[in-house]
């Protein structure tokens, strides 16, 4: 029976444990606003809202000579100008403790059920020695898991935004490959790495996990770094996508390699000074791309050129 | 170890921060790209003395999220301009490899222990 192409898409989503874990990872510190901006009990409620619109501020807390004594809201301010108290002293509209208070150091979502169970809008911040350090609403903990969720998917998906699994259903054929073909110039380091970059992006773009992608770039790095150290005229690189594996495929069209045993000992090189210069050259290459994949042919012939495949299954 | 903390123990530059939030726990030096791509992990800090694009091209292959260059090089605008485009950290360090490496594994950085002997050549 026809694999799909969603299996190989499988491991793409972030998993849900690992936003949970990031959601639990998240502290109070992380989140709360630290410029605050703080009034004593007895100044008026005008300089509330005075503070509030200088500063877009919806809450504020109210500190003493002792510390915390109570904060003052928005609504505690529509209260005042209701009865037209704006001359009045914070005490007599502000809520004065117990207040809630989150902790610094605690989970945020330990804190937000705090503030859900309570209907507050916004709670004071007190550090291991209760002194006020912060301020967090509910606006600032929307906003901080919606970043970490963005951070999870940016991280892990860049290329969240297309669902190769439509794409290929689409596709209606006994049989669907995927071919992307690069070309290689001899002799060109500055470009040394743009297909290989290409093809792990194109990889990742179709739903492969990062580590298979991985894989795949560096052993197609190690080919193209070849082609670039020890071609006469450069050559291509052919990336063959199936259900079933992802086959590299590079040729050039001379030198070619005298004796290939010899050419995949590890260590055995007979690069340019320039190449190893470059960090390559060393006679890991053809070692490398052997590891990292799960099969590699080569053919070659003095004269006529070389030609590797390699091959990485996925998973079943 | 954050990239602010790297510098900050070995008395080095932060030249480029991608904006990921970074705690590195490993690390791998080499001025040989192909053993970087043969064994260091994903993830891991990358500690080179070469400076050109093949090193940004192996970070970003091998996904390095940041590499320190070692004995005060300063890699050249062009491969500052790669780094951004591909998004890894851009460290320096004054010293040598060996002492760059010394301090971080002092400071708490750590390798990726032994290899198995393989005769070469």
């Amino acid at each position: 029976m026809k694999k799909p192409f969603a299996l190989f898409a499988a491991d793409k989503a972030p998993s849900l444990s690992k936003v949970h874990e990031l959601i639990r990872e998240l502290k109070v510190s992380q989140v709360m606003t630290k410029t605050l901006y703080t009034l004593p009990p007895d100044a008026t409620m005008q300089e509330v809202k005075d503070l509030m619109r200088q500063h877009r501020i919806s809450g504020v807390p109210v500190v003493d000579a002792q510390g915390l004594c109570g904060i003052v809201s928005l609504e505690d301010l529509i209260h005042a100008l209701e009865q037209q108290a704006l001359s009045a002293p914070i005490r007599q509209f502000m809520t004065p403790m117990p207040l809630v208070v989150a902790r610094a150091q605690e989970p945020l979502l330990e804190a937000f059920k705090r503030l859900e169970q309570h209907n507050v809008g916004r709670m004071p911040v007190l550090d291991g020695h209760g002194a006020l350090v912060g301020i967090v609403t509910h606006t600032d903990i929307i906003a901080s898991l919606l970043k970490s969720l963005q951070d999870v998917y940016t991280e892990d998906e860049r290329l969240c935004d297309c669902n190769p699994q439509y794409f290929f259903d689409a596709l209606r054929s006994d049989a669907t490959n995927l071919l992307l073909r690069y070309h290689v110039e001899a002799g060109d380091f500055a470009h040394g790495g743009e297909a290989s970059a290409r093809i792990k992006r194109a990889l990742l773009r179709i739903g492969a996990s990062p580590r298979l992608a991985r894989r795949v770039a560096i052993a197609a790095y190690e080919a193209e770094i070849n082609l670039i150290i020890h071609t006469n005229r450069g050559g291509s690189v052919l990336v063959d996508v199936t259900p079933q594996e992802i086959r590299v495929v590079v040729q050039d069209s001379g030198p070619g390699i005298p004796d290939v045993e010899e050419a995949r000992r590890p260590g055995f090189s007979t690069a340019s000074p320039r190449a190893r210069e470059m960090g390559f050259g060393a006679g890991m290459g053809l070692t490398n791309i052997e590891r990292c994949s799960d099969r590699l042919d080569i053919w070659s012939a003095l004269g006529v050129g070389t030609r590797l495949e390699i091959v990485f299954k996925l998973p079943a | 170890m954050t990239p602010e903390e790297i510098v900050a123990t070995i008395e080095g530059e932060l030249l480029f921060d991608s904006g990921r939030l970074l705690e590195l726990e490993y690390a791998f030096s080499s001025d040989l790209m192909s053993d970087v791509l043969a064994y260091a992990h994903s993830g891991m800090l990358m500690i080179t003395g070469l400076t050109h694009r093949q090193a940004i091209r192996t970070a970003e292959m091998a996904d390095i999220p940041a590499i320190l260059f070692v004995r005060g090089k300063y890699p050249s605008e062009q491969i500052l301009a790669l780094a951004r485009e591909v998004g890894i950290t851009l460290m320096t360090s004054p010293f040598t490899m060996f002492e760059t490496a010394g301090r971080l594994y002092q400071a708490g950085l750590k390798g990726i222990g032994k290899l198995p002997l393989v005769q070469h050549g």
